[in-house]
């Protein structure tokens, strides 16, 4: 760094740089979210998908599976689960769990109730909707 | 200790380190639940370890943040600490309330915990990073603000230097970030974007500024270069993050139901990222070259460089390798995702936490550096560390590309199940190389106890700088 750039020079773009670029930020959030009704499947969200994504939550799914592509890496993508297996194998198989075969990854048993298995259910369906570019690249997640 | 109050830092240094230890194990739980999956099924389940070892991770890292400031600032500021006695409260407050929430996450089945601690009322749980109960996130908010009124205080009462500032930016932003995690709303999709407002904004935005305020603190100490110089750097390697940052993360909105163009300007602000951490580094090496004096504290040095190369490495190489959108639609949520997060965590913000500790705790322990016999032992546990870093990471990019060749890219995919148990011994790997990493740091806490000629540290603290030459 030569002589003639300055600390305050460095500092100035600091601060001119980084309001302008959030301003930018703040601009494509607004654009995006004035956008995101035509792909986010936000009209098939129902008061099922509600408690469904819920029961997602509070039984921390997400902490071993992934959901588009984000959470954990340490068991099956479930973003498109529902286009993969469909409703009555999700339900079966969540209530049968854990498998108990020796040495292979568990899922845990949640005792979820037909109506809590019905919303999750929901919630998978609706996200498997949302349009996601395309991805995955295949059903396998 | 040029200030009395500085010393309130060290008790945040030392829990750092224990939840360090405690992070690490459950990392090897974890590791040993991927190639044995029912090792502690049902007492603990995958998911419970994880929250367990990355909740660890963030709470160790504020800790050790905030034990850094309240080092750094009196310093910088050159007047006492606002008041010390609301930061050792402070103090017992977070440690309890983490450590009620470890014991949570163990003991209480999940759905009851959110039940029992308000998730009800407004749910924000479940959400990977922030699977902490509403109440432990009230209480992070609650001490962060006192914390930042008191370091704010300070400087405000004292010297303001370029370090001062950026480091306080830093701290704000972390805590304004934060609080969209209480955002939570039912459409996934807004739900998603504005958690990356506390994920990538963090880690790629305010946390960046508080890692190069502390790195150009400790390098003003160990150098001796003009404060300028380094000052200087410091604004324009933070110009540079948040100019690439800020746009950068698009590179998260690639495929969560967010609008097309954000590859595009994701792609091009991300692949610009790697230049701050680029330029760290150079900046590290470039300052150390230029050293007006030889510290004797050389484990610092060598964290402080260490820092600087493994930060560009994790966040600046992985995560290049995998920010344009075309690669990252293959290995999206892959283990590649898995390696990049460790090392870019552990280069950039475990390592810059370790540094400041590494120089900050000799003087707080009463001396300039450790004996000699203590400082080798800390840069064993350095190399054994950082190279097992650097294998976990190799390791796992090897699984990663298997895995997107396997169950992506292939004409015949195979299921996520079956890749894992092709690339199974990977996962061996990684966790016999976590064990490496596990014996580095318990080098590590044996350092702290190593007495050994007492020769180095027997110059008094401030006068411990010998000219060079
Ligand atoms: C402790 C880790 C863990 C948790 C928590 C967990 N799962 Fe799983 N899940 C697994 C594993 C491992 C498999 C694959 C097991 C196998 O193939 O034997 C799996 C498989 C599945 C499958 C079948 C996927 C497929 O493609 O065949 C569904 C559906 C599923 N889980 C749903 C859920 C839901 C819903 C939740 C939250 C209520 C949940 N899981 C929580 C570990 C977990
Ligand atoms: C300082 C060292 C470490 C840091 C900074 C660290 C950090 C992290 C982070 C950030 C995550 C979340 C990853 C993501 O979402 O991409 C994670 C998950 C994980 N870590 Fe670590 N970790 C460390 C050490 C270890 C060690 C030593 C092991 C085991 C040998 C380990 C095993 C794991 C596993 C298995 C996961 C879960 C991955 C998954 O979701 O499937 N970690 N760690
Ligand atoms: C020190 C700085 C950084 C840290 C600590 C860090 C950490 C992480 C972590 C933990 C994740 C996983 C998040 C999740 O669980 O979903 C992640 C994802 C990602 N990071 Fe970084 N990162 C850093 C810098 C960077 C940089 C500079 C780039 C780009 C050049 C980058 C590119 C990415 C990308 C593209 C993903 C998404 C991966 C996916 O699609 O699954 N990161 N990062
Ligand atoms: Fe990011």
């Amino acid at each position: 760094m030569s002589g003639t750039f300055t600390k305050a020079m460095a500092r100035n773009i600091f601060y001119g740089g980084t309001v302008f670029f959030f301003l930018l930020f703040l601009a494509l959030t607004f654009d995006t979210t004035s956008g995101l009704p035509k792909s986010d499947n936000r009209h098939n969200i129902t008061p099922a998908v509600a408690a469904g994504k819920h029961i997602w939550e509070t039984r921390n799914c997400l902490g071993c599976h992934t959901l588009l592509g984000e959470g954990a890496y340490y068991a099956p993508e479930l973003g498109n689960v529902y286009k993969r297996r469909g409703p009555e194998f999700i339900k079966a198989w969540i209530q049968s769990q854990p498998t108990g075969a020796p040495g292979r990854r568990q899922m845990p048993n949640f005792n979820l109730s037909d109506e809590e298995l019905n919303n999750l259910v929901e919630f998978l369906k609706y996200t498997s909707e949302i349009n996601t570019q395309n991805w995955p690249p295949n059903i396998e997640g | 200790m040029k200030y009395k109050s500085q010393a309130v830092a060290m008790p945040y240094f030392i829990a750092a380190i224990g939840l360090f230890v405690g992070q690490i194990i459950f990392g090897l739980i974890l590791g040993l639940q991927y190639v044995v999956g029912d090792f502690l099924f049902p007492e603990i389940p995958f998911n419970v370890a994880r929250m367990v070892h990355t909740n660890l991770l963030i709470v160790w890292l504020l800790f050790g943040f905030m034990g850094a400031a309240y080092y750094l600032v009196p310093e910088e500021s050159e007047t006492e600490l606002f008041s010390s006695k609301l930061a050792l409260a402070m103090f017992w407050i977070f440690l309890v309330a983490g450590a009620l929430t470890i014991v949570g996450y163990l003991a209480v089945d999940y759905a009851t915990l959110a039940q029992y601690t308000g998730n009800d009322i407004l749910a924000t749980m479940g959400r990977e990073f922030l699977e902490q109960p509403l109440l432990t996130k009230i209480g992070i908010v609650v001490v962060a603000l006192v914390f930042l009124f008191n370091i704010s205080m300070t400087v405000l009462k004292g010297r303001k230097t370029a370090i001062n500032i950026v480091l306080l930016l830093g701290l704000w932003g972390l805590a304004v970030f934060f609080l969209f995690s209480f955002y939570n709303p039912t459409n996934l999709v807004m739900d998603k974007f504005y958690w990356w407002w506390v994920v990538h904004l963090w880690v790629e935005g305010v946390w960046e500024l508080i890692m190069a305020a502390l790195l150009a603190f400790v390098l003003i100490k160990v150098t001796g270069v003009d404060r300028e110089v380094i000052e200087k750097w410091l604004y324009v390697i933070i110009a540079l993050a948040l100019v690439t940052g800020i746009i950068g993360t698009g590179h998260h909105y690639y495929w969560i139901g967010t609008p097309e163009y954000w590859q595009w300007w994701g792609s091009i602000f991300s692949a610009l990222e790697p230049i701050p951490f680029f330029a760290m580094t150079v900046f590290a090496f470039n300052m150390v070259n230029r050293r007006r004096r030889e510290h004797p504290n050389q484990a610092a040095v060598l964290w402080a460089l260490g820092t600087g190369v493994m930060a560009f490495l994790g966040a600046g190489v992985w995560g290049f390798l995998h920010t344009l959108a075309p690669v990252n639609f293959y290995t999206h949520g892959s283990q590649i995702t898995a390696a990049h997060g460790h090392m870019a965590f552990y280069g950039a913000y475990v390592m810059v936490v370790i540094t400041i500790i590494s120089y900050a705790m000799p003087i707080l322990r009463g001396r300039a550096c450790n004996s000699r016999k203590a400082q080798v032992l800390e840069m064993w546990s350095f190399w054994l560390m950082t190279i097992a870093m650097v294998f976990i990471t190799l390791f796992l990019t090897a699984a990663g590309i298997l895995q997107v060749w396997l169950q992506r890219v292939s004409d015949t995919p195979l299921s996520f199940m079956a890749v894992q148990e092709q690339v199974s011994l990977f996962y061996w790997l990684r966790e016999t190389t976590g064990v490496v990493f596990f014996i580095g740091l318990v080098l590590y806490l044996a350092s702290f106890f190593v007495k050994g000629d007492e020769q180095a540290a027997a110059v008094p603290a401030g006068t411990a700088t010998v000219p060079r030459g």
